[in-house]
């Protein structure tokens, strides 16, 4: 668009040039010439004007099939790339088509991506939102029974029993379980970075590290379950246990985006450091990781984001509880994700299942409500510890 | 606050590849010394090698001694870190660290060692060497401003004040002026010559008008090929380095007949 704005501008421009001098009687203005260096282009109202073509057509086209927005919206799609393509090729030639072509297929590309992202927003949104209130933010599902759910909806009274303990135990196990992986995660990029050279041992770390993104997270929920089966006994299941499975899914993360960060650190300010007299643990601590800390802090938000959601590890190390547990070194506690799980799979009451599905669309609605708050809250720390500019 | 230089023997390698072969040079306290030679022949590996800089690098090693006034720069049990800070180096091009203002990059060396400072002596310090590196005037109003927002030149002379800082007794600078254009150059020339006052200083430069205008003294490097280690070809007055210089190959890169 805005390359045919700039070509209209160029022709739209009259050639005026009247020679120095020249102060006879006043002549005409010299006629419009047409610049050599110029070729066609579409009016601005081309393209919008095509769309809206191609809509009708689709629309047109849709029906004769069977009316729906979805074959229309295809139609529609197919319609105005190759329309609009062939037109620009026939007015702009064929360099100018081909780009437009290449512009089009990459914008439908990314609405197809963005399609979804956004069917599944609205879904939640909707379904999810009913569910909110205070008391569902408020209360656990402690003391909830069938019988509860089924009064509720004989009665028409508002669904009793909420997440509580839920948010509770998602928010204490993902704490811990970044209590653990940061420190060990970060020192692990840093030795990779900053010691390891390349040596056997970094190049051993680099390959177990890439093996472990790769764990199933069941799995880790399994190591996790019987490395605490050995040290306390079978049936040790608690917060801290998932937190560990957890962690051993977030270390290859937090190492591969710390590794990243570090290794773009331009190595003058490291020299530069040295040259000063500074040692090296010191010229780390204090301008190779400062310099690297927004895109390290933004990269363990990720991974955080990313743990988040786990359902299996947790069902398997932090069993399932409904009422509130703050202590991750004791008994079973809920997530949101396994609250989810059991509210579906086992409705609170059998005969009335509608206040247990409200509850877990509320929860998911929940759920992803915290994992956009820490994709803010990675972009906002990013731009907070990111070295200033400006003079 | 300055001391002498002496090399002898000095090998330099990159894991087995011999990049700069049996230097001996001795270089005056309260002088400045040049080493100019065409690109590869070991200058700048060299002049690294005056404050171990050079084992920065994986697989940088040397052979022979550098004395720092008869002190052996590469005697086991030197710590690199006390060579540095006694040897402070400018580099190529200007790298003040992003993350701090222009007052904390010139207390850099103090703050990053850990080393307690009172506000007072701090801010004299600060006042002291970014007047040292002529730079005082033109920051003096943001000094809590990053040190990335100053021009290339500025910001080198940001990185001198840093490194007078510390107070060492040698500078080595390493083409401080390579990145920067004529005026900011002059200003570092103009620099190196109050410099000389105060620190022994060593120029890696491409510009033999630059190593005429500011140097006592001149080395000349050259390299028999590709592949094969630079050499120390001559050392002398600076005068007599590019008006009567005793070896052929020195007079024809000086006379720009080669490289």
């Amino acid at each position: 668009m805005s390359a045919a704005t700039t070509n209209q501008s160029n022709t739209g421009q009259p050639d005026t040039k009247v020679p120095a001098g020249n102060n006879k009687a006043p002549q005409p203005p010299a006629p419009r010439r047409r610049n050599s260096l110029a070729k066609g282009h579409l009016p601005r109202f081309a393209i919008p004007g095509i769309a809206a073509g191609s809509l009708v057509l689709g629309a047109a086209a849709s029906t004769l099939t069977g009316f729906s927005v979805a074959t229309m919206a295809i139609y529609t799609a197919i319609i105005f790339v190759l329309a609009a393509s062939i037109t620009t090729t026939a007015v702009e030639g064929p360099r100018r088509g081909k780009n437009s072509l290449a512009t089009y297929l990459v914008y439908g590309a990314f609405l197809l991506a963005l399609v979804p992202l956004a069917s599944v927003l609205f879904t939640v949104l909707e379904k999810g939102l009913p569910g909110i209130n205070m008391h569902f933010l408020f209360n656990s599902m402690n003391g909830v029974t069938g019988a509860v759910d089924n009064a509720s909806v004989e009665n028409g009274t508002p669904v009793i029993g909420g997440a509580y303990h839920a948010v509770v135990g998602t928010l204490l196990i993902t704490l811990w379980s970044t209590i653990i992986s940061v420190p060990v995660g970060m020192l692990t990029a840093i030795y990779l970075v900053e010691y390891g050279k390349n040596g056997p041992l970094a190049r051993a770390i680099t390959f177990f590290v890439d093996v472990m993104t790769g764990i199933p997270s069941i799995v880790a929920g399994l190591f996790a379950t019987a490395l605490f089966a050995v040290l306390f006994g079978p049936t040790a299941r608690m917060g801290i246990v998932a937190a560990v499975a957890l962690s051993v899914l977030m270390i290859p993360t937090v190492v591969r985006s710390t590794e990243e960060m570090l290794k773009i650190v331009p190595n003058e300010l490291r020299e530069a450091s040295y040259a000063l007299g500074v040692r090296k643990w010191r010229t780390i601590t204090k301008v190779v990781i400062p310099t690297a800390i927004s895109g390290i802090a933004s990269g363990v938000t990720l991974a955080i984001a990313r743990v988040i959601g786990e359902t299996a590890p947790i069902l398997v190390t932090a069993g399932l509880a409904n009422n509130i547990n703050v202590n991750v070194f004791g008994n079973w506690m809920a997530t949101l994700p396994t609250f989810i799980y059991y509210q579906i799979i086992t409705p609170t009451s059998p005969t009335n299942i509608d206040p247990s599905i409200q509850r877990a669309w509320a929860a998911a609605l929940l759920l992803i409500g915290m994992v956009m708050v820490l994709n803010l809250g990675a972009r906002l720390i990013a731009s907070l510890f990111a070295p200033k500019k400006g003079r | 606050m300055s001391k002498r230089i002496d090399v002898k023997d000095l090998n330099v390698y990159y894991s087995k590849f011999l990049a700069v072969e049996d230097v001996n040079i001795e270089i005056q306290a309260k002088s400045v010394t040049a080493f100019i030679g065409p690109s590869g022949c070991g200058k700048s590996t060299f002049l690294r090698t005056l404050n171990r800089m050079h084992e920065v690098i994986p697989g940088g090693r040397v052979e022979g001694e550098v004395l720092l006034d008869g002190d052996n720069l590469y005697e086991s049990g030197v710590d690199p870190v006390t060579v540095r800070s006694q040897i402070g180096m400018v580099f190529q091009r200007p790298n003040p660290f992003p993350t701090m203002s222009i007052r904390d990059n010139v207390l850099a060396g103090v703050k990053l060692n850990g080393k307690k400072i009172s506000k007072s002596d701090a801010e004299s310090l600060v006042e002291k060497s970014l007047q040292g590196a002529n730079l005082w005037n033109e920051v003096k109003d943001r000094l809590d401003k990053p040190g990335s927002g100053l021009s290339g030149g500025q910001q080198q002379r940001l990185c001198i004040a840093r490194t007078i800082a510390v107070k060492p007794q040698v500078i080595l600078m390493d083409e401080p002026c390579s990145a920067l254009d004529p005026i900011s150059t002059l200003a570092i020339e103009d620099l190196i010559n109050e410099l000389k006052s105060e620190f022994t200083v060593v120029i890696v430069t491409h510009n033999m008008q630059q190593a005429a205008r500011v140097s006592d003294k001149t080395a000349f490097f050259n390299i028999a090929g590709t592949g094969k280690p630079g050499k120390l070809i001559e050392y002398a007055e600076t005068a007599t380095i590019f008006s009567n210089p005793s070896v052929k190959a020195t007079e024809d890169y000086v006379s720009g007949r080669f490289g």
